[in-house]
């Protein structure tokens, strides 16, 4: 043995958790969506998500080797997250320039000129969604139909989500009776047989990615389960009130984005509150926003803009939605 | 379900691999150093000199305030020096050297291996007692007990409560000392219980040693108002403040002490001790030592003078193995890590820790990704996250207000911290510039 003992502070022991980790846990989550969404759209979703991820390692290589001069941290798997996430949200008929104009702002944008990692005030793959959204609206909105497009990319045969589907309808002043025949039935939409983006469409595989997270202690329950009751509430106090001019309650949980959003994207640690009651506060908001959206707005999907404007209460929820300090209340009952 | 505290707490690794060793006596040095400053508060005065005759038992150093404590000589020989001594602070402080000459005891310790029930004494003699022999907390703190017994006018105590949690990795010297003492453990519960003038007893022990809630609770039937508790494995639980919320769900305010709830809590090793000095009139001079590690060849739990060299210890427990790169006096989680292994076994040295190479540095930090398990992990309800950021910056005004001086430095938020950030060292820096401010507000 060396004469020299090391000697530091407590503690002397470490979970062993790491950054990497985490992310690495979230990649894992997202492969069962991963696989129903290569199972349903095929070629495209394959392209779009390796391009995805692809530049956004790199951008994020680059802008801090070259530009910021310092260390890349690209093993902190962060930037595959975000590439993941942000191929989640697009149709797997994205062009290949836009899937990299996308990434670019989601790493080059709205993480890297907020200061990296843990700095970012909003979402990278959201606001770049939602960029690519304003820029780009036609390609953005083209949803290639499952199994059909199996083998096909930027040809890929497309058609509305169900979301939109039930928006034109209400606007030509249909009911959801007259509707409900050209939308999949729940099983199917549960499952993700439908139009939409190409990693938000399978309820199914999703879940199973949020019980590995809450099993791996990457996430806890406060944000997703408070974005899914209250839509639940929400749009099923709708529903009972006029059945014929609102959709079911589970109908808005297994469409869209809820799912993806909800688990996925709302639980972004750097882009979330800190406590669980700020959590809860946080979530209940997405999940008004989002139906407000929905219901009432002009985009047949909420998800992403719900998520962004919570994104931004969130420094506000930090500074006033304290945990309970120990101690606090003095309780004396013997 | 099984009780436990509310708030935070983390699951270290148990690794209590001296679990199954009974205590076995350590052979006695050839020469002690018992320093002068082993407890909270003033250091003893030294009342020997070099060159002195003393005998085991013998006070060497009196208690200088009420918040101090006697020191005893925990072995027969010759003073060799009072000088300054290298100890598990790190720093050279004074203490009395001692070369070991046989092993002669004061006349006055009642060395017959009996358990003695009957309790004689009345409350006043019994903290008197206690201050004699120069008990402190034994679970580590090393607050002097009799300080605790006195309960100041106007408050009251209603219950006593005894922590057999022994919450911190490795450790098990407290385990074993239940399981084998368990009767004498149980009188100097009594014994305490009648210092206080509570009629009430809780035993808190974690579920990872039920041996030792199912040995408690059968011969507990045989002492009036003692009870046992079994609680749900969760560090900190043997936080003082933890434990009385776990036990009967009350909290200790904000800066305010058990007693300002009515509860006072011993460690079992301190109530041992009370045992000892009370009903066999014997000093506080050797304690139970664990003595552990993954590459030891023989973890062990040894019942140790004070004053002994740490390096016995561990020549004892098999030799220090090749790839040791940190010793830690105490337990992982809030002990601390010595620059020597020659420095002495204190009051407060409930084990020693041999950690290897791979576990003796930490990993290099990186960035906050504010991931909300450090506020998770504080069993406090601080946010270590924003006090970081705060002790960074230097704002300890600020600090001062998100409460830092309720930490108790468990070390919950950086063993959980996935960017491996110093949480705890930046709170500990807070810590002590707050505590200068309210000073210097005072003066």
């Amino acid at each position: 043995m060396d004469s020299k003992l090391v000697v530091s502070p407590s503690p002397h022991v470490h979970s062993g958790e790491s950054t990497s980790r985490l992310m690495f846990n979230v990649v894992l989550a997202l492969m069962p969506a991963f696989a129903v969404s290569l199972y349903y759209f095929g070629v495209g979703a394959l392209i779009v998500t390796l391009l995805s991820v692809l530049s956004c390692v790199l951008f994020e290589y680059l802008i801090q080797k070259f530009i910021l001069k310092v260390q890349p941290t690209i093993t902190d798997g962060s930037a595959i997250v975000t590439g993941l996430l942000l191929a989640f949200n697009v149709p797997s008929n994205l062009p290949w320039y836009i899937v990299v104009i996308g990434s670019l702002f989601a790493i080059g944008v709205a993480k890297m000129s907020f200061g990296g990692l843990g700095s970012n005030p909003f979402n990278p793959a959201l606001a770049a969604r939602v960029f690519m959204l304003i820029s780009f609206p036609v390609q953005m909105t083209s949803w290639p139909l499952p199994i059909e497009s199996r083998l096909k990319y930027i040809d890929a045969i497309t058609g509305p989500t169900p979301l939109a589907i039930l928006k034109e309808g209400l606007k030509k002043g249909d009911t959801i009776s007259q509707i409900a025949d050209q939308i999949p039935s729940h099983l199917q939409l549960f499952m993700g047989v439908m139009g939409g983006s190409l990693g938000e469409i399978s309820a199914l595989a999703l879940l199973i990615g949020f019980a590995w997270l809450l099993y791996k202690k990457v996430i806890t329950w406060h944000i997703p389960i408070s974005i899914f009751t209250t839509i639940f509430v929400f749009t099923g106090i709708l529903w009972l009130i006029n059945p014929e001019q609102n959709a079911d309650p589970i109908f808005h949980l297994v469409t869209g984005g809820v799912m993806i959003g909800a688990i996925y994207m709302a639980t972004d640690y750097v882009t979330s509150p800190m406590h669980p009651k700020g959590m809860l506060i946080f979530g209940i908001g997405i999940g008004l926003l989002t139906v407000i959206i929905r219901v009432w707005g002009a985009y047949p999907e909420g998800v992403s803009f719900a998520i962004l404007i919570m994104n931004a209460f969130v420094p506000l929820i930090n500074r006033y939605v304290k945990p309970k300090r120990f101690g606090e209340e003095v309780k004396r009952n013997g | 379900m099984l009780k436990t505290f509310a708030k935070g707490g983390v699951h270290p690794p148990e690794n209590k691999f001296s679990a199954d060793r009974p205590i076995e006596v350590l052979p006695l040095p050839a020469k002690v150093s018992i320093p002068v400053s082993q407890h909270i508060g003033a250091p003893a005065t030294i009342v020997v000199a070099k060159g002195d005759k003393v005998k085991v038992g013998q006070l060497i150093a009196q208690s200088a305030g009420f918040v101090s404590a006697n020191i005893h000589s925990s072995v027969s020989g010759t003073v060799e020096s009072v000088d300054p001594v290298l100890d598990s602070s790190g720093y050279k402080r004074q203490a009395v050297t001692i070369v070991v000459e046989g092993d002669e005891w004061e006349p006055t310790i009642d060395r017959s291996p009996e358990l003695k029930r009957t309790i004689d004494a009345d409350a006043q003699t019994i903290i008197k007692k206690i201050a004699e022999a120069g008990i402190v907390g034994l679970g580590g703190a090393t607050f002097p007990s009799h300080v605790k017994l006195s309960v100041p006018t106007g408050k009251k105590a209603d219950v006593l409560i005894i922590n057999g949690v022994e919450c911190e990795p490795y450790l098990t010297s407290d385990h074993r000392l239940m399981l084998e003492k368990g009767h004498e453990l149980m009188v100097g519960i009594q014994l305490l219980m009648r210092a206080l003038g509570v009629d009430k007893a809780m035993i808190g022990i974690e579920n990872n040693k039920p041996d030792a809630i199912k040995y408690l609770s059968d011969i507990s039937k045989d002492y009036q108002g003692i009870s046992v508790h079994a609680l749900k494995v969760k560090y900190p639980q043997g936080g003082e403040k933890q434990l009385i919320k776990a036990l009967i769900n009350r909290e200790v305010p904000s800066g305010g002490l058990p007693i300002d709830i009515g509860a006072v809590v011993h460690n079992v090793g301190t109530a041992f001790a009370v045992y000892e000095a009370v009903q066999k009139n014997k000093p506080l001079f050797e304690r139970v030592v664990t003595v552990t590690g993954k590459n030891l060849a023989k973890p062990s739990n040894f019942l140790v003078r004070i004053g002994t060299p740490v390096t016995d210890l561990i020549a004892a427990a098999g030799g220090l193995p090749d790839d040791t790169a940190k010793v830690v006096n105490g337990g992982p989680m809030m002990g601390k890590a010595v620059t020597d292994i020659s420095v002495p076994v204190t009051k407060g040295t409930s084990g020693i820790i041999v950690f290897p190479a791979n576990e003796s540095r930490r990993k290099a930090d990186s960035v906050c990704i504010r991931c909300a398990k450090c506020v998770t992990a504080c069993p406090m309800g601080l946010e270590p996250y924003l006090l970081i950021r705060m002790s960074q910056r230097m704002m300890f005004d600020k600090m001062e207000h998100e409460r830092v001086l309720d930490c108790m430095e468990c070390g919950s938020c950086s063993f959980e911290c996935p960017a491996n950030l110093p949480l705890l060292d930046y709170i500990r820096l807070g810590k002590s510039e707050v505590n200068k401010i309210i000073r210097a507000r005072k003066n």
